[in-house]
């Protein structure tokens, strides 16, 4: 998918808590429409990585592009200033992000769950953001539950309401960080198949997950990091059936082993 | 054949007993106010007198006004305690440090005395006298306002400690500012932790506030007060503002529980009995909901 301009391109991003190094020098394009999935042991940076893009961490160094824009900073004269909140706010509305506990909002219905940002932050009509918001929980399949708090809600039917909140903004790129994770198994599949259409419908999504079936159906490219560096990245064909790298056939083994294919 | 087994229940014998010797205790008590010397007529004559309303109208005034005063003192204060900024952190610390640690009387005294070293108010553009500005009203309002100000910032900051940070998280990935994110998604939940102690707090403070009664504010105490220096009925006049204090507190109660279900919005389902409910339930029976 040849295009002008990369949705997501990181260059050499680091990340460090004090001492300790969590990115050391993270390369990636991710292309629009692309789906990108970031497989890894747990502690090697991926969640980190996925909250910087969104500004949610500070990086050290390096420089991340979404959309050709800089994130976090306006670069003039080889100088980066930090963004005002406007400018942060501006840019993370634009990029949606599903979290592995949902965090939903406990006091709103599911409707309002999912109007809250267009109507607050984007000033949209309430009345169209409620037909809009009608729309998206037709899509995940909760049309009937606009009207329960969260906590009357299933974990997976909360993490399609929390993909529906995310979506409600519109945005050109959605980022997952572990959306399966804290889910019963037997409600993984619900959330996989609205990530999925999602993304034949061609949105840009980054997916930190563990997963693997879902990685080798649904990816277009999968990264698999470890210790705060990408070790290895290709098609799920590439990377799943020919690893090259050690560190690559040691997890995939490990994963392997653990959990026979869904 | 099990069905026609009779079963003896246990005899809780303990329990007759202690229920008999409490019974006896409170008749004990009831007694002593019947054979005590009281001038019931007394009681009932000042109960609804002109003079002590009006005192209990500037009790409840005072209450709500200093409450009010220490919600938004609490709520700035317990965000700056939160800030990033180091002074502002600092700033509202010693503001705490100051209020809650010097005794509300001393304060209440220390505000209506302030034109002893500020004799002049100068605003720039109007002066006024000390005196004239520092009204009972004015200083019990200061007083008993930043004292529960000092007390409602680290209610409120728990309340906000108490939300999961996972909540700030997703609000400021919709695009939210941080002041956007506070009110709409953060306090709203903080608020369940926070109104059981801010309830309590009110209560606390509608009995403080017979303490402004020694910088001559009219409040229901000192009505009282007037009123037995003059016809020497003290027990009867001080049972009237009992009985007063004690009914704005059960109004108050009330008040606390309707407030404390609307904010468990999302929280609370199912029914849910209170007092009244419970006795009703009891009485003649509860509605089930599954039908059984």
């Amino acid at each position: 998918m040849p295009s002008e301009i990369p949705m997501l391109r990181a260059v050499n991003v680091h990340k460090s808590y004090g001492d300790h190094e969590i990115l050391k020098g993270i390369n990636l394009d991710v292309d629009k429409g692309e789906v990108l999935c970031l497989l890894g042991p747990s502690g090697s940076g991926k969640s980190t990585f996925l909250r910087c893009v969104n500004h949610l961490e500070t990086i050290n160094a390096g420089r991340i592009y979404v959309a050709g824009a800089l994130v976090g900073y306006n670069e003039r004269k080889g100088r980066l200033y930090e963004q005002n909140e406007k400018e942060l706010c501006g840019m993370r509305a634009k990029i949606g992000m599903v979290f592995q506990n949902f965090n939903l909002f406990p006091h709103m219905t599911v409707l309002e769950n999912i109007i809250e940002g267009p109507v607050t932050v984007k000033r949209e009509d309430p009345r169209t953001a409620r037909r809009r918001a009608y729309g998206l929980l037709e899509k995940v399949g909760l049309r009937d539950w606009a009207d329960r708090f969260p906590k009357q809600l299933s974990g997976g039917q909360q993490q399609r309401v929390a993909i529906a909140r995310s979506l409600a903004m519109e945005p050109g790129l959605m980022l997952f960080d572990e959306p399966t994770s804290a889910l019963d198994p037997e409600l993984v599949g619900e959330v996989l198949t609205v990530m999925r259409d999602l993304a034949e419908s061609g949105m840009t999504m980054i997916v930190v997950t563990h997963e693997m079936e879902f990685a080798k159906n649904v990816a277009h490219k999968v990264v698999f990091m470890d210790q705060g560096c990408v070790v290895e990245e290709g098609t799920p064909a590439q990377v799943f059936d020919n690893p090259r790298e050690e560190r690559t056939k040691a997890f995939l083994g490990s994963i392997a082993e653990r959990a026979p294919a869904r | 054949m099990m069905t026609n087994d009779k079963i003896i229940p246990l005899r809780h014998y303990g329990r007759w007993v202690s229920g008999v010797v409490l019974i006896g205790l409170l008749g004990l008590i009831v007694n002593a106010f019947i054979v005590g010397q009281i001038d019931w007529p007394v009681v009932e004559k000042f109960f609804f007198s002109a003079a002590l309303l009006d005192g209990l109208a500037s009790t409840i005034l005072i209450t709500i006004c200093s409450m009010l005063m220490g919600l938004a003192l609490g709520v700035i204060f317990a965000i700056m305690r939160l800030s990033q900024n180091p002074v502002s952190r600092m700033f509202s610390g010693l503001y705490i440090w100051l209020f809650r640690g010097a005794p509300v009387y001393l304060q209440l005294l220390i505000w209506f005395n302030l034109a002893l070293i500020f004799p002049v108010v100068n605003l720039g553009f109007a002066q006024y006298r000390m005196v004239d500005v520092m009204t009972p009203f004015m200083a019990a309002l200061l007083g008993l306002g930043l004292n529960e100000g000092a007390y409602l910032t680290e209610i409120v900051r728990g309340g906000i400690l108490s939300v999961d940070k996972g909540q700030l998280d997703a609000a400021t990935s919709l695009g939210m500012t941080r002041l956007l994110a506070m009110r709409r998604i953060v306090l709203p939940q903080a608020m369940r932790v926070i109104i059981p102690p801010v309830g309590n707090e009110f209560i606390g403070l509608l009995k403080t506030s017979s303490m402004a009664s020694a910088i001559a504010f009219t409040e229901l105490l000192h009505k009282a007060q007037v009123i037995y220096f003059v016809n020497a009925k003290v027990m009867e006049l001080l049972i009237v503002a009992t009985g007063w204090y004690l009914i704005v507190v059960t109004i108050l109660s009330v008040f606390q529980m309707g407030i404390e279900r609307r904010f468990a919005r999302g929280h609370a389902f199912g029914e849910k009995r209170g007092f009244l409910g419970t006795l009703r339930a009891n009485a003649f029976g509860g509605k089930r909901r599954d039908g059984a």
